[in-house]
This record gives structure tokens, C-alpha cells and sequence, in this order.
């Protein structure tokens, strides 16, 4: 029995690896490409796309272009893409699609903001991190705040009226002032969402070097405690300014969440284009080559282009459920979780919930179960919790 | 049959690492009972892991054949002995099997505790003495001060001592020729009641127990009707044989003066103690030989499987290692923190581990122990005496009238320099300074009595790191004596941990209190709650420390393409989860219930 909890659509992901410069703390699939490559790219995903034409797939609900920075390339390779997915997806109403864009300061110009909205993007996810320059230095980025205040205003001036904007704390050195001057800063211009992102020393990065375990400026590294009073106060300044927490890391306007985002917590299946990219589709979860050369020499042939892949029984998808849907502050509803899976959430956690709350990090509320804000803050800890036993 | 004139019955003695086993093996080689190319490097060492720690566990015997320079064939029984104050007991039985005695002492370390420990052992038993200095081929070798040391401290003729290195197989030969010239030959009574002592029993599954004796008077053959003396267990002799490397080959009959082995279908050792008097049950003899007694454990501690579900596999493997060790002892016990699990009883420490390794090793079970305790004697107002090896049982403090602890007399020998810190030491360890001897100038040998209880835990590890390694140790059980001793609770979120409770001496349970709750600390994870960890006395709270509630454990980003990632990540943590107990809401890593093995690193 298929395990799908998809009440609507289907959520395209595709993966623009390429970068002015990548970031020293950046552990995503990116690198800068000459023009061949680009080329080939995204040739290559079009023939990804083509493989999966005319199977018996839900009607597209959003899209999102991610990467890398997709604003590095030049504007026609991402209209490219979209006919072709026009036609592969069958798409007719593009009104009601969320389209995102993966924007970076000092990629873009006001011609580009313009075919941006011609071709039918209608959201705009931009990474500014700091609006401070020594962060925005340590971070690697290749922009200034000025430069990031052009690109909004850009943005604005084109028509965009859906814009989130990243920021980051906890970061090598931050104090809560500086943190709160970025969050301030990023609310007087009223973006409609906005993702605060707690750093996360990678595997691999420069920042490991330099930050990671038994590394020599480990200790520039916040505590968890001014950690804490960061996330504390993006809620309580990011509320009092209008925006909302919806998960963990972020805030929106009201009716402004990512839909697209949302939809990796509710399980909605998705596809994912491009070099490395992550699909939940068809009952299975799977993974894309790392591997430029091989991708683009065999993105049409699932058997080479996938390279991991997991299939998501009764068993898989009662625990994400949980431990993707938890994240979200509104939970998950029990009412939900029995439509899904027919049998009452109590039968396979019962005595985990019963714990759970007796410890304050969870909360039920009639149909709903939900982390409290303490549950959020040790959220790996609870969650681990729903993990099942392997059935025998 | 064998003349006696011609048997040599002996054993080796040495202080640990003095070249004992492999002076052992020279032997075996030398004689040609293996060709070199079969020897495994100390042959006598059977267990894997008494080859890997270097110390022998059971005694081993050997037959060998030397032809002699007067060309004449002798027979030898090499009986090696276990080297570790644990097993005192064995070491006796096994000396009482023999003539002679080569004491091996090494030439660059001299004498040393245990040499003069096991010197006076066989002394004791009126055995004829052979010194041999050992490891001569080491740069630092003094053999002539070590010989002076041996004439002035033990009072033994060096003159013509072999100065050998067993492992460069120098001089091996000047051995041989002592053992015939020096070792006098058994001298039984061939016609008298069969009467053999018992140093060793193993069991097999095929023949059940094989008793490892020394045949005093009489034989003893296929059919005769075996009587243990002491515990009078009887059984008809199924084989009797004498012992080949590693192998066991039979024979016709023992007879006096011959050291071999008898099996009988006896099913358990417990039957067949090392130590008792074997006799024809239809020709019995007139009394058992001297110096049989029943060795009873020092040492307890609980043990518990890792993985609750594995007890009775525990079980099954505490049965058979029983099967070969009459000394380990154990019995059912519950806990509240631990489940089910055993109380077990050991000579020692160092038999504790020996068998909590073998448990590990060779039935491949998780095991938790608990810390070791000593067994104390309980004067109950009521005028009632318990014994308490489980600090769990300890009665209600109103109905207790005094307590007594063991107490054991030590000796240590040390090089002058670290007397001032191995005195300082005991006296933490609340010993009783006896006496100091010095031997030549340079070295002493302490004496002192002891609380056992304060030497099971770590004090092995103390001294030696507080004398650069230089300190040897020895002691034997002196008795009982009053103590003002308490009991030690630890609590964990409030709860007692009952697997963590000790016993301590009232003077010491503050400053142990302290350490055990910052050592827990150290060891418990942080939870999604504050916990504090007490250490207390009754109700009384004497020291406290705080695991600080979890923080922050989240993963920022969680998008498509970190579904897969973020749930290993959460297997990881929910695997940590299952190697550790569940204490109320707590949960404590198993190593943190043996953390009191080891309060006083630094």
C-alpha cells in the first residue's frame, strides 16, 4: 500500500549550481562554470525533465529555483526552463503557481528583475545573511548592504510583492546587539518573509577550518545560550513587526508562508531537478549524482542520475510525518495523521507523546500535537523520539 | 613404571613479569617435548587472555623428558603457577605438589614483592630452593648486586645460581642440571593407601572434570573407587594420564611421586577442590594431607547484562565459567536501576576482571558492573550477625549496633625515593603503619595494614603511578575489625540509584560523595530538564553538582534535500539512547555505574 499524504500538487525543485564565488560557509552543490558548461547544464535538465513526462504525476502546485546562486546566470537559461516545464508538466494556469527565485545581491540588474517577472516568477528568496560588512567579509559573500538595498528596491520597483529575505546569527564574533541591528535593518524594508538561519559549521568548509570541532577560533563561536537569546529575540522583534514564526527558522506576513517549503514538512511530493537534487516522488525518496560529468552525460536515465534511493513504507512515512510535520509551530493534527495512516496517532505513540509532554517539550491540544518553544529549541532531541522499531 | 629416583617434581616462582612463562617454555623447548617450530610463544599460557596480559590465571603442568649429562633420562612435572596475589591459594596447592622451587628473580629489577612473597610460600613448604637470575642479556642487568640482594635478604646460596636470559635461551642447560642435581626426588610410599593432593581441576565437556593431582603414596588406575576426602565426594576413575604440551596423554596408573591426571565423570569442580586429598575409597589412607581450605571470595560486585534481554545468556555463561572455577561464586539480584543481573563473588580485583573480560570475549555479552564491594559484618542491635556483600542490603542505620570491615596486611616494596608518597598513600587509604625494612639501600619494604575496601577500587593504579611504576604489592586477608562505616546513596533527579550506593568509611564519604557526583556529571548527557545528582548519607545531602538542561539541539535547515540526512541524524541520536538506563526520567550511561572504579584520576 502507497503511503502518500499529497492532498494537492506537486512541488518542482530545480538546482542551479553555479556561483560568482562560493561562500566559506556554504556546503550546498555550487562552483563557478564557463558558458559550456551552463550550456550543457541546462540542456541536461531539460532532458531530466523529459524522463519524467506524461507519468501520472499531480499538476504542479510550485516551483523553486535553488542553488548555487540561479540569479548568476544569465535570465534566458531560467526562461528556457520554464516552457519546457510549461509543456513536460502540462502546466495551463501559471497564475497560481508559486514560482521562487534564488536572488544574490550584485547578480541581478533592473533587466533582469524585469524578465524575472515576464517570465512568471512571483517570489523572490534573497540572501543577504548581515547587513553588516565586516559579517558579510567573514561570510564570504560577495555583496555589500548597499549592494542588497539596490537589489530590493530593483525587485520592488519590477512589480515583486513576495520577497523573503535570509539573515543569519550565531555567527563567529556576533554579539545580540549586532544581530538585532541586521533584524531591525531587514524589517524597515517589510520583505514578506523572512529566514533567520542559527550557522552551521559544515563538513568541508572553510569555516570547519576555522570553526569547527577543536579548531583553532572554535570559541569565536556564540554559546548555546547567546544562541538561544538570538532565536528569542528574531521571535519577539520579527512578532512585534507583523511576521509570525512558522517553523523553526522561519517568519512570515500573514498568508505568506513558502508553499513550496511548507510542502517538504507535509510530506507533499516533489521533484528535484539538477546536479545532487533530492526528490520524494512515487513513494520513494531518492538522490541525484554529485557528479557533474556523469549528470550531464546521463541526467535522462534514472538508473545512472539516481544514486540513492529509499523506499518510504507505512513504517518511513508514520515517522516523517512526525518529525517533518513537528517542525512546523502548528504541528501536526491527529485527525490527519488517522485519514493518512488509519489507525488513531495514540496506537504507535501513545507512550511517546504521554513522555513527551509530561516534559514539557510538547504540547496536545485535542487534535493537535505541537513542539512547544522549548520542543523547538532541543527539537532533534524530541523528535528522535518518533523514530519506530524496525518491524519484524 | 617410573622409578621416583629419576621424577624431579618442581615449580617456578617469580615475581610478575620476571620471566616466569617463558623460562617455562626454554624448558619445554630445550627438552625437545616441542620442536620450536610448535611452540606458540608460552605454551603454558593457554588462554588468550592470560597471553595478552602476560600473567598466568590457572595453573599448567608440564611433563618433560631430559636426558640429564650423567646420561641418565629424567621425567619433569613443571607445574607453573598463577601469578597473582588473587589466587595465593592456588600458588600454595601447587607448591605443596613439589620438591623444589626455581626462584627467578630479574637481574635488572632484583627482588621485588611477590619474589620474596612466593619465596617465603615455598619456604613454607619446605621446598628446595633454586635461584636462577633472569634477563642477564638486558643493558642494565646487575646480576652479581642482584645475587648479593638475594644472599642478604632471603639468606639462598647465589654461588651457583644459572645466569640466564630465558629469552634469548641463554643458558637454559645450567637450569636443567640444577633441577636434577639440586630438586630432591619424591620419596612416597609405593605400597602404602593411594593419597594424591589435588592443585588444579579443569572441566571438559567430553570427560567432564580433570583433576590435576600429585600422587604422595600407593597408585591409583583405571576402576579404582576416588574418594575426596574433604568433601567426600566419591566417583570410579574412568582414566588416569600424565600431561603432554597442551595434551593430555593417558597411562596405565599414577604412582607415587608422579604428578598427573584423573578423570571421572565428575560433573563439577565444585566437587574436586584445589587443595583436598584424593583416596581409594575401598583402601583409604589415614589422614588428608595438610593445608586444605576453602577459598572464599573477597571480593563482590553485581554484574548485569548490558542488554536486559541477554540474562539468561549471562547466566549460561556464569554456569560454565564456574564449571572451571570453584572460586567464582554468584547468585541471582535485582536492581532497580539495572534489571535483573548477579551478585558475584571474586578472590580479587584482578579475578573480577579476568572474568568480566572472558564474559566479554568469549560469550560475547555487554556487561555492566557495579563497584566492587568487600563483604562486611553487620552486629544488628538485636544481637543478629549479617553479612553484606551488596551495599543495597545494608539494614536501617537504627537497627545497626557496630560494623566490621575487612583487613588486610600488605606489603609493598618501593625504591627510597617514592617511600614518601606511597606513605602518603596508605595513610589516605587509612592504612596502619607496621614497619619499614630496608633492603640494601636503596629500596624498603613497607608494611601495613589495610581496609580491603580501600584497595579493590584503584589503589593498584595509585601506586604504581605514584612511584613511576616502581612499587610492587602483596597482601594477604589479616581479619576483621570495627569501622564507622556508612552508606553512600546517590541520587540522580531525586531518585536513588540503588546500583551506585556504596559502602565508605564515614571520614571518606564526603570527599567520595564529592568526587562521584562530579564524576557523574561528567558522564551523564544533558537532558531536556535540569538534574541535579546528590550524594547522601541517609537524608542527609552531603554533596551536589547539576547537569544544566540541554540548550539548543536543532537542526536549522531542514528542506528537501535534507529529509534523508536529517533522519540518520536522528537514528544516531536514538541509537545513543539505547546504551543507556533508564533511571526515572533520567537516563544514565552504562560506563557511569563503574565510574566509581575510578575516582581518583586526575
Amino acid at each position: 500500500m502507497k503511503m502518500q499524504n499529497n492532498p494537492e500538487g506537486l512541488g518542482i525543485y530545480v538546482h542551479i549550481p553555479f556561483c560568482v564565488r562560493k561562500c566559506n560557509y556554504c556546503d550546498f552543490l555550487s562552483f563557478t562554470a564557463a558558458k559550456e558548461t551552463k550550456e550543457a547544464y541546462f540542456d541536461a535538465l531539460k532532458r531530466e525533465m523529459d524522463s519524467y513526462c506524461g507519468a501520472g504525476h499531480q499538476k504542479p502546485r510550485t516551483i523553486y529555483f535553488g542553488g548555487g546562486t540561479p540569479s548568476s546566470v544569465e535570465p534566458e537559461y531560467i526562461e528556457d526552463i520554464l516552457c519546457h516545464m510549461k509543456k513536460c508538466f502540462s502546466i495551463d494556469i501559471w497564475k497560481q503557481l508559486e514560482v521562487t527565485l534564488e536572488v544574490n545581491p550584485k547578480t541581478v540588474d533592473s533587466k533582469k528583475w524585469k524578465q524575472y517577472k515576464q517570465m512568471g516568477i512571483n517570489r523572490i528568496s534573497m540572501g543577504l545573511q548581515s547587513t553588516h560588512e565586516e559579517e558579510l567579509k567573514l561570510l564570504g559573500r560577495i555583496h555589500d548592504y548597499d549592494d542588497f538595498l539596490e537589489s530590493f528596491y530593483e525587485a520592488r520597483e519590477a512589480g515583486f510583492d513576495n520577497i523573503s529575505v535570509d539573515v543569519m546569527a550565531a555567527l563567529p564574533g556576533q554579539s545580540l546587539e549586532k544581530y538585532k541591528e541586521t533584524l531591525e535593518r531587514v524589517v524597515l524594508l517589510q520583505p514578506e518573509h523572512i529566514s533567520s538561519y542559527s550557522l552551521i559549521v559544515e563538513e568541508g568548509t572553510p569555516f570547519e577550518k576555522l570553526y569547527g570541532e577543536g579548531a583553532p577560533k572554535e570559541h569565536m563561536l556564540p554559546d548555546e545560550e547567546l544562541d538561544r537569546k538570538m532565536y528569542q529575540l528574531t521571535q519577539k522583534l520579527l512578532k512585534d513587526h507583523g511576521y509570525h514564526r512558522y517553523e523553526i527558522s522561519n517568519y512570515a506576513k500573514p498568508g505568506r508562508e513558502s508553499k513550496h517549503n511548507s510542502s517538504y514538512w507535509e510530506r507533499i511530493p516533489y521533484i528535484g531537478l539538477g546536479l545532487g537534487a533530492s526528490s520524494f516522488f512515487d513513494g520513494k525518496r531518492y538522490q541525484n549524482t554529485s557528479d557533474m560529468k556523469q549528470y550531464l552525460k546521463h541526467s535522462q536515465d534514472r538508473n545512472i542520475r539516481v544514486v540513492e534511493e529509499e523506499v518510504i513504507g507505512r513504517k518511513e512515512a508514520m515517522e516523517e510525518f512526525m518529525f517533518l510535520g513537528l517542525r512546523k509551530t502548528k504541528g501536526v493534527l491527529k485527525s490527519d495523521f488517522k485519514h493518512f495512516f488509519g489507525t488513531e496517532m495514540e496506537n504507535i505513540y501513545g507512550t511517546v507523546l504521554k513522555s513527551l509532554s509530561a516534559q514539557q517539550v510538547l504540547i496536545e491540544e485535542e487534535d493537535v500535537v505541537r513542539l512547544s518553544e522549548y520542543g523547538l529549541d532541543v527539537s532533534n532531541m524530541v523528535l528522535s523520539h518518533f523514530l519506530l522499531e524496525e518491524e519484524r | 613404571m617410573i622409578e621416583q629416583s629419576k621424577i624431579r617434581n618442581f615449580c617456578i616462582v617469580a615475581h610478575i613479569d620476571h620471566g616466569k612463562s617463558t623460562l617455562a617454555d626454554r624448558i619445554i623447548e630445550k627438552t625437545g617435548t616441542l620442536t620450536s617450530r610448535e611452540m606458540q610463544a608460552q605454551v603454558l599460557d593457554n588462554m588468550e587472555l592470560e597471553r595478552e596480559r602476560g600473567i598466568t590465571i590457572k595453573a599448567q603442568t608440564v611433563r618433560i623428558v631430559y636426558k640429564a649429562k650423567d646420561g641418565e633420562e629424567y621425567i619433569f612435572n613443571l607445574i607453573d603457577t598463577p601469578g597473582h596475589v588473587d589466587f595465593n591459594y592456588e600458588v600454595s596447592r601447587s607448591l605443596a605438589a613439589c620438591e623444589g622451587a626455581i626462584l627467578i628473580v630479574d637481574a635488572a629489577q632484583g627482588i621485588e614483592a611477590q619474589t620474596l612473597a612466593n619465596c617465603y610460600l615455598a619456604l613454607d613448604h619446605d621446598l628446595e630452593i633454586l635461584p636462577v637470575i633472569n634477563k642477564i642479556d638486558l643493558p642494565s642487568a646487575e646480576p652479581d648486586r642482584v645475587k648479593a640482594e638475594i644472599e642478604d635478604v632471603i639468606g639462598l646460596d647465589t654461588e651457583n645460581a644459572p645466569l640466564i636470559s630465558a629469552k634469548m635461551g641463554l643458558n637454559i642447560e645450567d637450569v636443567l642440571e640444577q633441577i636434577v642435581q639440586q630438586i630432591p626426588a619424591p620419596s612416597g610410599e609405593l605400597n602404602a593407601p593411594f593419597k594424591a593432593l589435588i592443585f588444579d581441576s579443569i572441566y571438559d565437556a567430553y570427560k567432564g572434570v580433570i583433576v590435576f593431582c600429585r600422587v604422595f603414596d600407593g597408585r591409583v588406575k583405571k576402576g579404582t573407587r576416588m574418594r575426596m576426602i574433604a568433601t567426600g565426594a566419591e566417583a570410579d576413575v574412568v582414566e588416569v594420564g600424565t600431561f603432554g604440551a597442551g595434551q593430555f596423554i593417558p597411562c596405565e596408573e599414577l604412582t607415587a611421586g608422579m604428578v598427573g591426571y584423573i578423570t571421572a565423570s565428575i560433573k563439577n569442580v565444585r566437587d574436586t577442590r584445589v587443595g583436598d586429598t584424593i583416596t581409594d575409597a575401598d583402601n583409604p589412607c589415614d589422614e588428608a594431607l595438610p593445608g586444605y581450605k576453602k577459598v572464599n571470595p573477597m571480593v563482590y560486585c553485581g554484574m548485569y547484562p548490558a542488554d536486559g534481554s541477554k540474562y539468561p545468556d549471562l547466566r549460561d555463561a556464569l554456569e560454565k565459567l564456574q564449571l572451571n572455577d570453584a572460586s567464582l561464586q554468584y547468585e541471582p539480584e535485582t536492581s532497580i536501576a539495572l534489571g535483573f543481573g548477579f551478585r558475584c563473588g571474586f578472590l580479587g580485583l584482578l579475578h573480577l576482571e579476568i572474568i568480566q573480560e572472558r564474559l566479554e570475549r568469549e560469550y560475547n555479552l555487554d556487561i555492566v558492573t557495579t563497584a566492587p564491594s568487600v563483604i562486611y559484618k553487620v552486629y544488628k542491635t538485636n544481637g543478629e550477625v549479617i553479612e553484606i556483600t551488596n551495599p543495597s542490603n545494608l539494614p536501617d542505620p537504627s537497627e545497626i549496633d557496630h560494623m566490621e570491615e575487612p583487613i588486610v596486611s600488605a606489603e609493598i616494596m618501593v625504591t627510597t625515593e617514592f617511600v614518601g608518597p606511597i606513605m602518603t598513600l596508605c595513610q589516605e587509604r587509612r592504612g596502619v603503619y607496621l614497619g619499614m625494612e630496608y633492603i640494601e639501600t636503596t629500596r624498603a619494604l613497607l608494611k601495613y595494614d589495610l581496609p580491603l575496601n580501600e584497595i579493590i577500587y584503584d589503589f593498584f593504579d595509585a601506586l604504581k603511578s605514584r612511584s613511576r611504576g616502581y612499587a610492587s604489592f602483596d597482601y594477604e586477608l589479616k581479619g576483621y575489625e570495627p569501622s564507622t562505616l556508612v552508606k553512600l546513596d546517590i541520587l540522580i533527579n531525586k531518585e536513588e540509584v540503588d546500583a551506585l550506593s556504596f559502602i565508605v568509611h564515614s571520614e571518606t564519604a564526603y570527599e567520595r560523595g564529592r568526587k562521584m557526583c562530579e564524576k557523574l556529571k561528567t558522564e551523564i548527557p544533558r537532558h531536556m530538564f535540569e538534574i541535579p545528582i546528590q550524594a547522601a548519607i541517609g537524608s542527609k545531602v552531603i554533596a551536589r553538582e547539576t547537569v544544566k538542561a540541554m540548550r539548543k539541539d536543532v537542526l536549522a535547515k531542514c528542506y528537501g534535500g535534507d529529509i534523508s540526512r536529517k533522519k540518520k541524524l536522528l537514528e544516531k541520536q536514538k541509537e545513543g539512547k539505547k546504551r543507556m538506563r533508564q533511571v526515572g526520567n533520567v537516563e544514565i550511561p552504562q560506563q557511569a555505574f563503574m565510574s566509581v572504579l575510578k575516582l581518583d584520576e586526575e
